[in-house]
């Protein structure tokens, strides 16, 4: 056992990433919430995954109507083409880059810390890339008709798509994005999924387990193979933290209304997706580690990190505020100068403060180190970045497109009850898969967090090598 | 092509033989077999073989007709040329031209069929009233035909009944001397009917006959009377006048269902060259609602509408027309008042010949008489003056009110309705649903099963104009025989079947009785041919050239008896709120309010559509504390009626205007219950306008529909969009319009697309002559297949007209401009939503048009966000579900029906130009002519404002327009090159109301 987690002082001063008696230990705490039947499992579980199903059913329900009757069933209209829809879809996908971000970056820069909260962030992308692809899909007025999108023979029309769209580079953008997210997060899932499979004396799961974790023995070679495959998969996945975004970012930018037509947005957007993805992280992290006793393993080292690139993130998003309205009034555009002043000022006023206050000001809390290490207001802070990322979309795709160029097409835009519904339907489709994924897969990344686990183990304290 | 009627002789309206059986059975049947097959028709008709030998005729039944059997033939003659019946293609359209009249009115007409049925409406370019061009309600006339709700049955009582029964009823009638037997119709402009009428009332000569319309041109007459001793209809020369000025006439709109008043006067508005900038007139409006005529009057003065009358009368005082009068200079603002008529006088007086004074039709004969009078004195060469050809003297408010008292005292024992809904328009005090209770024997002719047809005793379906044999003339005598294009669908009849047969018993068809009223008329010569070419020459122009144009009377106005006529008029009470009742732009006066098209139409100055109402003042709002859609009482006595309230800039203080034709109760679905009715307090003293009600809210509210976002949607806040200025600044400097916005160069890397080769579309819209009436919107529907969304979802921003009217406020809220923008897709040639679509659903066309491919579009409307003028228009829902089937027979062919989920816009007509290429090409020329093609909202735009053509061509008319210095493109500063150009709106105020 190491010098420094016995000795309370110099915990105090350096307190380990993670505390775990031995590699055993560890294995068991992280397995044990995976094992067991599942008829053990807590009622409190089966309780909050009824509630969850049954509100993706709702989506179900709502994306059956929508199917039915036409995108009326929604509040869009002429000018308001795109409303709720995309905004949940930039908003999933802006969620779904904290999980690659930390995968993928903290790993190229050997970020220790991420190993605990690393498997479920990916989790979280992969769920919220699928919660966001819904609306791309659905948000067509024909939807049977989607697969026009993508570079398949089609014997209808016979057509290739336009290159030049911005919605073509979101196809290719998003799905190269999942694909690579998906194969990322299963590499890493194979040593866990093998240690599941040796341990589990069901008959079943050892079928299951032994196919998904494609004969992994454990050796040095296999060893090798993985860390390599791992730093190839990390590698191509930290330039899709910032191309993903930012081709989500294009359908607005190369637009020509005021409001969408800016430089800005691809730092812009990218800044607010990782500093909406760690508030996701942060908010699933917090309640599972209350939830599953993994305080040992995600400790507040992991949450003062994070919150630290919350801090970051937020304040360039922030800065980007600044930004858009500098440069609206230095560039003399009277569309482009109105349009902030009517952000600000404008029908929209409340939502346009909304996403100041929750992006800019609120995280600013946490330049104090007291705040930073309060749960309750991580919790909280985490929550509100979120409602305020979603209005920073909402006021950036719906209202600018309430007010444009001609003032005679101005309108306003009005949710209705299918719009809510189907966000809520979302939100139960990515909690549901969430909850399945923390009950039948490892959490936490059980190989990586034993890699640290072995450095502090085998670390001295200074005071450790001047004593002996 | 001829149309041919297998009718039976009777009117029960059975047409054809349900099975061969019953053919078989009948005696021309049975002849004719023995006629042809005299050795075995025994055998064929009762024998047994006569099933097979049924069955094997059955197809040349069908085609060859029985030509011993006598049925009566009306042939149509088609306007197209070179058409012969051998030469017939299906799917080619037919034009046949027509007339229609509405409140005396008359437009020609020139219907495109498809397929036997009528499909578009344009103006007859042979009609003096028309040369091409047709109103937005004309242009809706087609849809009504095919309209599900159209009275197709026979009514009893307001059940449905049978022919049959209706034939009894009539054949029992004891018409005597005519003693209780009363005629009401609408405005008579029909020869042929009048004629029907002076021979009814020479038969039975105690009967009467009344004319009413809700709308009508009776104090036209009753001024002409006061001011020359003789009703006179009035005939302005808009195309002659310099200064023009309207006295609460609406001759731009409302007051005028004819293109003829905005063609006339736009001749000498529009600025061809810079010579036209001299010759440019100059219009003053004086009126109460802010009209379409007040929003292109170079000045505007807002009075009540009883406050007009001491207007004139200050006028011709300031003019010297009356001696012993002088200016009394009260209402409206003093100030403004008194600047206004010095300089309107000072202006008139300076134009002389070129000056014009109109009365509307809705201000009494006082203000009609002093409008001659004023003309008279400045020596105007612009209005000419005619006698009535069909006489009017029993027509108007007054003499319905003398026909309401006769029923209520049950001296009427048959009342024949030609046409109208009196229950419903007919004045609230009269009581008419009451007094015609009373009256023995109702039959009302009606084209809606409406609040008459349920009172009637007996409702009869009218023919719709589109399938009627009649005939028109306007006021100056000019005829047009009105001609069908397809037989009635329910067996409609017209006016003059029903007068004929209920005062002989016997029916004659329309064609019949129209034909034998011509034909005696016509005088066969060399040139002309005979009387049955005459015939057939008039049917195919649309007018009959052989009409009489009366020939205008001259007359002086006796200014002292004036004088005195004036003084005697008994003053009206000023006090309380004054209402002013005014003709729909979509419903005129409740005819057409089951006419989704022009529900839809938004009114031109408050963009309200599927209703009406209370338009008030900034001011007078602010004094009642009350907002839009807030729903008030206005009551005057015992007549009281609920309205929304709508803030109309402009308009004149204390005062409220609300248009008539909403409100109906007993009438389709898509009328029903829309709107509010005025009638309910619109009495015989106040016709148009009454003082003395009081206002009150009810603290309910009611959302008002608009096309435009009340409020923020009205400025242009500052952008060069809808540019304009006066003569003066452009005569300056010709270049401001261009300088209102900076267009920086386009530095792209890669090398533009070239638009050099074959012919590549443009369109220029002139501001100036453009008034704002909406034709264009409605013709476009028209040939679009448009579909109508109703009014929650134009609430929520669906609607889709492919060009809308953009109106713009500036200025003080009390007096402010206003300038009319007709917005289609600009067809950019660097079209922002061509990048953007994923599917490449919308391209760009080698000749510079930016198609739109609906069975490739997905619907993920990018394009539409990304077109800054947005005019795209998505369907949100499958705005056709509930369609009736039969709606579908009014759509063009030659145009796909977008289903739901798909993206639509402004073609440029594509299919008109698709043909005339095709047609081009067959006729083995490779160029098209300059104006050969016609989009649908330039050809029937009364002002000549959207000129489309091939910008390729430098002698084009869109070329050469595009080259004034004022043709500026919209945004184009965005780089997007725009192929849609405005030419900038001028103004030509005067100078000292200026300064």
């Amino acid at each position: 056992m190491s010098a420094v987690l016995q000795d309370p002082q110099l915990m105090e001063v350096n307190p380990p990433l993670v505390r775990s008696e031995d590699y055993h230990d560890l294995t068991e705490q992280i397995s044990g919430i995976v094992e067991g039947d599942v008829i053990k499992t807590p009622t409190k579980y089966w309780i909050t995954l009824a509630v969850t199903a049954s509100i993706t059913g709702l989506l179900g329900a709502m994306l059956a109507y929508l199917l039915s009757t036409g995108i009326g069933v929604w509040g869009n209209n002429r000018p308001i083409g795109w409303a709720w829809d995309i905004t949940n879809f930039v908003f999933w996908i802006g969620i779904g880059h904290a999980g690659t971000l930390i995968s993928a970056i903290l790993f190229l820069f050997r970020q220790k810390w991420r190993t605990s909260i690393n498997r479920s962030a990916e989790a979280m992308t992969l769920f919220a890339v699928m919660c966001a692809g819904i609306f791309p899909l659905f948000h067509t007025g024909r939807p049977w008709r989607a697969y026009w999108l993508f570079p398949i023979p089609n014997t209808d029309l016979n057509l290739w798509q336009n290159f030049r769209s911005p919605l073509i580079w979101d196809v290719f953008a998003v799905s190269t994005y999942f694909t690579v997210s998906l194969l990322f997060w299963f590499t890493g899932l194979v040593p866990d999924l093998a240690t599941l499979r040796d341990r589990t004396t069901n008959k079943v799961k050892q079928v299951i387990f032994g196919l998904l974790s494609l004969g992994w023995r454990g050796s040095a070679r296999h060893w090798s193979h993985y860390e390599k495959a791992y730093l190839i998969l990390a590698a191509i996945s930290t330039p899709l933290v910032l191309s993903v975004h930012s081709i989500v970012s294009f359908d607005f930018a190369t637009s020509v209304i005021p409001g969408w037509h800016t430089t800005i947005f691809p730092p812009y957007f990218v800044a607010g997706a990782i500093f909406s993805g760690f508030a996701c992280v942060m908010t699933l992290l917090l309640i599972a580690r209350w939830t599953l006793n993994l305080q040992n393993l995600i400790t507040m080292k992991h949450l003062e990190n994070m919150n630290k690139i919350i801090l970051v993130t937020g304040s360039i998003v922030g800065y980007s505020y600044a930004c858009e309205f500098f440069i609206a009034w230095y560039s003399g555009d009277i569309y482009e100068r109105f349009t902030f002043l009517n952000r600000a000022f404008g029908p929209y006023w409340w939502a346009a403060w909304s996403m100041y206050s929750c992006n800019v000001f609120i995280p600013q809390l946490y330049w104090f180190k007291r705040m930073r290490t309060n749960l309750w207001v991580m919790f909280a802070i985490s929550i509100t970045t979120n409602i305020g990322m979603w209005f920073e979309r909402f006021v950036i795709i719906a209202t600018s497109l309430t007010r444009d160029f001609l003032p005679t097409s101005w309108g306003y835009f009005h949710p209705t009850w299918v719009d809510m519904c189907t966000f809520l339907g979302t939100i139960g489709l990515f909690l549901t898969l969430f909850l399945v994924f923390a009950r039948f897969l490892p959490m936490i990344a059980i190989s990586e967090v034993k890699g640290v686990l072995a450095v502090q183990k085998h670390q001295f304290s200074d005071e450790e090598v001047m004593a002996k | 092509m001829s149309l041919i009627s297998i009718q039976t002789p009777n009117v029960t309206g059975k047409k054809y033989w349900r099975s061969l059986n019953q053919l078989a059975n009948t005696t021309e049947f049975r002849e004719w077999v023995h006629h042809e097959f005299p050795a075995n028709a025994t055998e064929m008709l009762d024998g047994n073989s006569r099933r097979t030998v049924l069955k094997l005729m059955a197809a040349s039944f069908g085609l060859a007709g029985l030509a011993a059997c006598s049925r009566p033939v009306e042939h149509i003659f088609p306007n197209s040329a070179g058409t012969e019946a051998d030469n017939y293609l299906p799917g080619e359209p037919f034009h046949y031209a027509t007339v229609m009249s509405i409140a005396g009115h008359v437009t020609g007409l020139l219907v495109e069929t498809h397929d036997g049925r009528p499909t578009k409406i344009e103006g007859n370019p042979d009609h003096p009233h028309s040369l091409g061009a047709a109103t937005a309600i004309q242009q809706a006339i087609v849809l009504g035909m095919y309209d599900p709700d159209r009275s197709s049955k026979v009514l009893q009582g307001g059940r449905e009944s049978t022919w049959p029964a209706l034939e009894s009823a009539v054949q029992k009638l004891a018409l005597g001397d005519g003693a209780g037997l009363r005629f009401l119709s609408g405005f008579v402009s029909s020869p042929t009917l009048d004629s029907l009428r002076a021979g009814v009332l020479k038969k039975f000569p105690k009967a009467k006959w009344v004319e009413y319309e809700a709308l009508a041109r009776d104090n036209e007459l009753a001024g002409a009377n006061m001011a020359f001793g003789q009703p006179l209809y009035a005939h302005p020369k808009w195309d002659k006048a310099k200064v023009i000025v309207a006295l609460d006439h609406d001759f731009l709109n409302l007051d005028a269902p004819t293109p003829f008043f905005t063609l006339a006067f736009s001749k000498r508005r529009r600025v061809g060259s810079d010579e036209d900038l001299d010759k440019m007139n100059r219009l003053y409006a004086v009126e109460s609602q802010f009209s379409l005529t007040g929003a292109n009057a170079d000045h505007r003065l807002r009075l009540k509408g009883s406050e007009v009358r001491q207007f004139a009368i200050d006028l011709a005082a300031a003019l010297g027309a009356m001696p012993g009068l002088n200016v009394v200079n009260n209402g409206g603002s003093a100030d403004k008042r008194a600047r206004f008529l010095a300089a309107l006088a000072k202006d008139l007086k300076a134009a002389g010949p070129e000056a014009l004074v109109v009365a509307g039709p809705r201000q009494p004969a006082s203000v009609q008489a002093l409008a001659a009078l004023i003309n008279e004195k400045l020596g105007s060469e612009c209005v000419t003056y005619t006698k009535p050809v069909i006489d009017k003297s029993s027509s108007g408010v007054a003499a319905l009110k003398a026909l309401a008292g006769e029923m209520s005292a049950g001296q009427v024992s048959t009342l024949v309705m030609l046409g109208g809904n009196p229950v419903y328009s007919a004045p609230a005090d009269l009581q008419f649903a009451v007094a015609l209770s009373k009256v023995a024997t109702s039959i009302h002719l009606g084209a809606e099963d409406d609040e008459t047809a349920a009172a009637a005793t007996w409702h009869i379906p009218e023919a719709h104009v589109l399938e009627s044999w009649g005939d028109e003339a306007s006021s100056e005598g000019m005829a047009a025989i009105q001609q069908p294009m397809i037989e009635p669908m329910y067996g409609g009849k017209t006016a003059a079947e029903i007068v004929s047969w209920v005062t002989t018993g016997k029916f004659t068809k329309s064609h019949d009785i129209v034909k034998n009223y011509w034909l005696p008329q016509f005088a066969a010569s060399k040139e002309q041919g005979d009387k049955e070419q005459i015939w057939r020459k008039a049917l195919h122009d649309g007018v009959v050239a052989a009409s009489k144009t009366v020939e205008p009377i001259k007359v002086t106005v006796d200014a002292k008896k004036l004088a005195s006529a004036l003084a005697a008029e008994p003053q009206v009470a000023a006090a309380g709120i004054e209402v002013g009742f005014y003709p729909s732009s979509s419903a005129w006066d409740g005819r057409y309010a089951n006419n989704g098209w022009l529900q839809e139409a938004p009114d031109p100055i408050s963009k309200l559509v599927w209703g009406n109402a209370a338009m008030i003042s900034p001011k007078m709002a602010r004094d009642h504390k009350l907002t839009d859609g807030d729903v008030v009482s206005l009551t005057r006595g015992n007549f009281k009626m609920e309205a929304t309230v709508m803030i109309q800039p402009g308009h004149s203080d204390d005062a409220v205007s609300i248009a008539l034709g909403f409100g109906r109760q007993r009438c389709g679905r898509v009328g029903k219950g829309v709107g509010s009715n005025a009638n309910l307090i619109r009495t015989t003293d106040g016709f148009y306008f009454a003082p003395g009600f009081t206002l009150a809210a009810t603290g309910k509210r009611e959302d008002l529909a608009t096309t435009q976002e009340r409020g923020t949607g009205d400025n242009q806040e500052g952008r060069p969009l809808a540019r304009e200025g006066s003569v003066e600044e452009y005569k300056k400097n010709a270049k401001f319009v261009e300088e209102m916005a900076e267009v920086p160069e386009v530095h792209s890397i890669y090398s533009e697309f070239v638009y050099d080769k074959g012919n590549q579309w443009g369109m220029a819209i002139d501001l100036t002559s453009c008034t704002g009436c909406n034709a264009c919107v409605v013709a476009c529907a028209a040939e679009n297949n448009m579909p109508v969304v109703g009014k929650d979802q134009v609430m929520r921003g669906r609607e889709m007209h492919w060009i809308r009217m953009d109106r713009y406020y500036s200025g003080d809220e009390n007096d402010p401009e206003v300038i009319e923008q007709p917005i289609p897709c600009m067809q950019c040639e660097n079209a922002p939503c061509e990048n953007v679509c994923p599917v490449q659903a919308t391209s760009h066309s080698p000749e510079g048009l930016n198609d739109m491919a609906y069975n490739r579009c997905v619907g993920t409307r990018y394009c539409a966000n990304n077109c800054p003028f947005k005019v795209r228009h998505f369907n949100f829902l499958n705005f056709h579900k509930h369609e009736p089937e039969i709606v579908g027979l009014v759509y063009n062919p030659d145009v796909s029906v977008r289903m739901r989920g798909v993206m639509e816009k402004c073609t440029y007509c594509v299919q008109r130009i698709e043909e005339t290429k095709i047609k081009a090409k067959q006729d083995g020329r490779r160029e098209i002519r300059d104006g050969e093609i016609k989009t649908a909202c330039q050809q029937t735009c009364p002002a000549e404002a959207i000129v489309f053509g091939n910008i390729n061509d430098p002698n084009s008319r869109v070329s050469k327009l595009k080259k004034q210095e004022r043709n500026y493109a919209m945004l184009a500063e965005l780089g997007i090159k725009p192929r849609t150009t405005y030419l900038a709106k001028l103004r030509n105020p005067n100078p000292e109301l200026t300064a």
